[in-house]
């Protein structure tokens, strides 16, 4: 059987000469993957074994720090589409179905496109990306994704030289999403980047973590990472992708433009306006310790921190 | 209800339902102790979650507020339901508010800002939410001070008149809350439209009362 198991991961992209062939050989991985799912039905295999991306290229940006446990990871969530609480998008995603996906890539580029997820993933290379997380809130995880360079991508979509900007925007869907049928937010959720910001090699395009495919919760199927940026940035299950000439509005700063900038990069000098922004709460230390103290652009400053410079980052919060 | 249809009845029944009374005390005293009890529950069960310092945080904030509206409900019930006994209950009720008020404080304290004493007076100083949440700790603690019977007597009018510093106690808290939420306003919003009902009685008395006199 660890023959047919392994049969998946023999499959390389290389080898992929024509759709008709993909599709067939997508058609024996589902059947495989069939075949083990009644395996471990019957017990003769552990969960741990079927993991999405079980082999994956590390990555030098990978920090060392301890990993949240994927316990925390997927019970403590800000994603409003699900609902307000912590707790609430664990309960309110289960239902969530993320297949089939597809993602408009629009704008000042060459090559404009609606995609199916698996053909727009299909052609990086995935690989582990441990980073810290840090919420504006003040609150913290070490996460490893699986994902692939923006990057990578944005040069396959060929920008045009009025691409100053890349906009995303997550799903907007009531039935599938139920907390957007209360107007927390202005939905649909959107998020932007300068292009130097994306093209910059810590920006991910995440479709998993913890070697699996992403959670409901942690923004199924696939979602933004920026680690030296506040959490809200890091924009989740994505359905549009924009290039654009003039700075896209995000949607906290939308409701709160003195709390929540566009830029929103992790400073330990630049306070939100109701709290202090030097500290931070690890998650799973223990809560009666001392916080952590949040470093300049979350500790990634020697890839990002030339991408501001000059800038005043008081007034480009 | 048999015990109720006795008291004129004679003496002895009047003694067991004295007793009853004086259970009641301690009775809701546990029971008010109870959010505290689940909270301690879960820290040692690991049930908090994954940011406990968060949930202690406001658990025991929403906790101080809640308390704030009981307490607030004691004489409108008395009035409705013509129960007396309720208001033996109030003290304890208030005492409550302050209690929670102050585990809330140390939570922020300890928790938020692990005893960072020049972090914590700035904050205090520049940030409105957490300024007003420290005033309306400090203003609780007169009442708490003087909230024994031996102060009743020796203030005489004027505990009532300082007393009165719970109404805009209970607003300031109301608005701490909505200070402090991001986006999502319903709680703070209930709690709201619950404080303000409970305002408005006392208002409408207020100008009943008046219209009598004249």
């Amino acid at each position: 059987m660890s023959f047919l198991i392994k049969k998946p991961d023999d499959i390389k992209s290389s080898e992929i000469t024509s759709q008709s062939v993909y599709h067939e050989r997508r058609e024996f991985i589902k059947k495989m993957s069939l075949a083990t799912t009644a395996l471990i039905g019957a017990g003769h295999l552990s969960l741990a074994e079927a993991k999405a991306y079980p082999e994956l290229a590390k990555s030098q940006f990978s920090s060392a720090d301890k990993l949240t446990s994927l316990d925390d990871i997927k019970s403590y969530n800000n994603f409003y589409e699900f609902g307000t609480g912590k707790v609430d998008p664990a309960k309110n995603a289960k239902n969530f179905n993320p297949k089939p996906w597809s993602i408009a890539v629009e704008g000042e580029i060459e090559k404009p496109g609606v995609f199916d997820l698996e053909d727009f993933v299909k052609p990086y290379a995935l690989e582990e990306r441990i980073y810290r997380f840090r919420c504006v809130e003040g609150w913290s995880m070490v996460i490893p994704w699986v994902g692939f360079p923006l990057a990578d991508m944005i040069k396959q979509f060929k920008p045009t030289s009025k691409a100053k900007y890349v906009e995303f925007v997550t799903l907007y869907d009531k039935e599938k999403m139920p907390g957007q049928a209360i107007r927390v937010l202005p939905w649909p959720y959107t998020e932007g980047l300068r292009i130097d910001e994306a093209m910059n090699p810590l920006t991910l395009m995440a479709v998993g973590l913890y070697g699996d495919e992403l959670p409901n919760q942690n923004g199924a199927p696939i979602r933004l990472v920026v680690p030296w940026k506040y959490g809200f940035k890091n924009i989740k299950s994505i359905v549009k992708i924009r290039f654009t000439e003039h700075e896209p509005v995000s949607t906290w700063h939308k409701i709160g433009p003195k709390e929540y900038g566009f830029y929103s990069n992790v400073n330990p000098d630049v306070d939100h306006p109701r709290w202090s922004q030097k500290t931070e709460r690890r998650i799973g230390e223990p809560f009666w310790s001392p916080k952590i103290q949040t470093q300049m652009f979350n500790g990634y400053s020697e890839q990002v921190a030339h991408l501001y410079s000059g800038m005043d980052l008081k007034r480009f919060f | 209800m048999q015990i109720m249809t006795s008291i004129a009845e004679n003496n002895i029944r009047l003694d067991a339902v004295m007793s009853v009374h004086k259970m009641l005390k301690p009775v809701v005293f546990i029971f008010c102790l109870l959010p505290l009890m689940m909270i301690m529950w879960q820290a040692f069960t690991n049930g908090l979650g994954a940011n406990p310092a968060e949930t202690i945080l406001d658990a025991m904030g929403n906790w101080a507020v809640y308390f704030l509206l009981i307490t607030l409900t004691v004489t409108p019930l008395r009035r409705l339901t013509g129960w007396g006994g309720i208001v033996r209950l109030r003290r304890m009720f208030g005492l409550f508010v302050f209690f929670y008020a102050s585990l809330h404080l140390l939570s922020y304290i300890w928790f938020d800002q692990y005893f960072d004493w020049h972090e914590i007076v700035n904050d205090i100083i520049k940030r409105p939410f957490i300024s007003l949440g420290f005033m309306t700790f400090v203003l609780l603690i007169p009442l708490m001070l003087t909230s024994n019977k031996a102060m009743i007597i020796r203030l005489k009018a004027n505990w009532k008149r300082l007393h009165q510093l719970v109404y805009p106690i209970a607003i300031m808290a109301t608005v701490h809350f909505f200070l402090m939420t991001r986006a999502d306003f319903q709680q703070p919003v209930i709690i709201a439209l619950i404080l303000s009902v409970l305002l408005m009685y006392r208002l409408v008395v207020y100008f009943q009362k008046k219209a009598a006199r004249l």
